[in-house]
């Protein structure tokens, strides 16, 4: 049973579709269009040059010895410049995961988008990146599966983080 | 007494019509550099407060206050964010000190105007929705707006406004942050493009991309940091009413509140000869005029004259906006308050290389916001 199934009158004056058409309520609609070309700086330019590739980059702060992904050119730990670039793999584990069912309009979806944090090997414990899961049935995903990114074609990749398509189980112990 | 809150570290990047190397954050890593280098702090350990003035549509990301904690060294350290221009970020930080929550406070704000594909969308969305926005043109079509009220009102003579341009892009040719700087005649302002009557284009300051950050300390800690403390002595903003057609379009209300506010906290009793050095408001050439008389370093409806005597040249009796200004330098947003302190502190510094004025001990800086706002704020600085 729904919540308001029980409920047969709301107080106060409804409005009607049909008041607004009639311009009974008044408002003002305006579209507001800003556009942005956001440079994506020094780390992110290579970090996406790297997934044309089918790679990923990483850096790495010598001083806490952390190998950050997504890459920065400074560490945010210890606040000083990063040293070095360091290529990842492309596997990695299932931190968390949460199945959406509702999409960004708020209308449900009818194939839920499954969406996780990928711890990936090579990065620091804890450092990866969020993604989507595929290739599996949302029951069967849990938090320390093991994934592998599954990329577009070369001639479909383009610089971006869609370059992978999603993440697939392997190896099911 | 007067207030007194040391700037012990100041750090600048960017400072370009555009900055595609770089990401926001890199460049506000850049700058933060600096300035902890500066004041020979470790933000990770020494700062109990850090602040930013940014505004979301300038970032193109909404609740952008989240994206700013790494590149300060503010991970999990306490941090806020203000929609306004940098000098209130400031006096927020001066507060913080006050009362005790913080000994050293860090602010920043900065510019990525060119990350910015359609501005003008940005600024005409500021009008209000309902009541104002249906004026399908150039936002600065306000200034036009206050610049004719304010001749009228005066009875400044036109070429007096060109004039400022003049002197303030001559000045920027000078300092190495000064991307507008030129040496033009008052022939090529009036000649220039009318942008809203009866602005010219090169009588509008135009956007580049920067960081600027400062780091604030208690008088005591002060001691201890920094080899040349810059005082903030006194501080004041405020803003007027939002519609346009209810203000006083000839007088900047909110600077001589704002003034005011701080002059009473500094102790200054005689602005017009109380100063080294003035760096104020000039987004638009008539805005520099506005700003002298709001802060009461020209008599109402003298600023034009004075300008064109040369007494707010870099030697005359008062250097206004020997920087180069906005006009000279670049309009930096949000940022624009900072650069103009940043200014500032160099010159009580010392530090301010071929602009420097000689001796210098005592500055006003003073800010706006911009085009639809009437929110401006005012420090008194010394040295």
């Amino acid at each position: 049973m729904k919540l308001s199934q029980k409920i047969t009158s709301y107080p106060g004056h409804e409005i009607t579709p049909e008041d607004v058409k009639d311009g009974k309520y008044l408002d003002v609609v305006y579209k507001f269009e800003p556009k942005y070309s956001w440079a994506a700086g020094v780390a992110i330019s290579r970090f996406l040059a790297d997934l044309k590739e089918g790679r990923i980059i990483a850096r790495k702060c010598m001083n806490c010895e952390r190998i950050l992904v997504p890459p920065r050119m400074y560490c945010e730990k210890c606040f000083r410049p990063t040293d070095e670039w360091v290529h990842i793999k492309d596997t990695g584990t299932v931190n968390t995961y949460s199945i959406s069912h509702v999409g960004t309009d708020a209308r449900r979806l009818k194939t839920p988008i499954l969406v996780a944090v990928v711890d990936l090997d090579g990065a620091t414990p804890g450092m990866g990146i969020l993604h989507n899961l595929g290739e599996i049935e949302p029951s069967k995903i849990k938090v320390g599966m093991k994934v592998k990114a599954v990329w577009k074609s070369s001639s479909e990749r383009q610089g971006a983080i869609t370059d992978i398509r999603y993440f697939k189980p392997v190896g099911e112990e | 007494m007067p207030l007194r809150i040391g700037i012990v570290g100041v750090g600048h990047s960017g400072f370009d019509s555009m900055t595609p190397g770089l990401s926001t954050r890199e460049l506000m890593f850049e700058a933060a550099s600096r300035a902890y280098e500066d004041a020979g702090i470790d933000p990770r350990k020494d700062v109990q407060s850090f602040i930013c003035c940014t505004e979301d549509f300038w970032e193109g990301i909404s609740i952008t206050d989240e994206y700013m904690p790494d590149q300060l060294g503010a991970v999990l350290r306490p941090l806020c964010t203000i929609s306004s221009d940098g000098i209130v970020g400031l006096a927020t930080a001066c507060m913080h000190i006050m009362s005790g929550i913080a000994d050293v406070a860090v602010v920043e704000s900065h510019s990525k105007i060119s990350d910015v594909l359609n501005p003008d969308e940005i600024s005409s969305f500021a009008l209000d929705p309902i009541y104002t926005h249906h004026v399908n043109a150039d936002p600065r079509f306000v200034a036009g707006l206050e610049m004719a009220r304010y001749l009228k009102e005066t009875a400044t003579r036109r070429e007096f406004c060109a004039q400022v341009a003049v002197k303030n892009k001559k000045n920027a040719l000078l300092n190495p942050r000064g991307v507008h700087g030129a040496n033009l005649d008052k022939e090529a302002v009036l000649n220039s493009k009318v942008a809203a009557s009866p602005l010219t284009e090169l009588e509008s300051s135009k956007t580049i991309d920067g960081s600027i950050v400062f780091v604030l300390a208690s008088a005591q800690k002060a001691k201890k940091l920094g080899n040349h403390t810059v005082w903030i002595n006194g501080i004041g903003w405020s803003s007027d009413t939002p519609l346009i057609e209810d203000r006083d379009m000839a007088r900047a209300a909110y600077a001589e509140q704002s003034a005011a506010r701080a002059y009473k906290m500094a102790g200054v009793r005689n602005p017009a000869t109380y100063f080294d050095l003035a760096e104020v408001d000039d987004t638009y050439s008539y805005k520099e005029l506005q700003s002298l008389e709001a802060l009461k370093l020209a008599a109402k409806g003298k600023a034009g004259k004075m300008v064109e005597s040369g007494s707010f040249d870099r030697d005359g009796r008062l250097p206004v906006n020997a920087s180069g200004g906005s006009l000279g330098v670049g309009h930096m947003l949000e940022a624009t308050g900072l650069h103009r302190v940043l200014e500032a502190v160099l010159q009580l510094r010392g530090q301010a290389g071929r602009l420097q004025i000689p001796g210098a001990k005592k500055a006003v800086v003073q800010s706006w916001r911009g085009i639809p706002t009437a929110t401006g704020a005012v420090a008194v600085l010394g040295n």
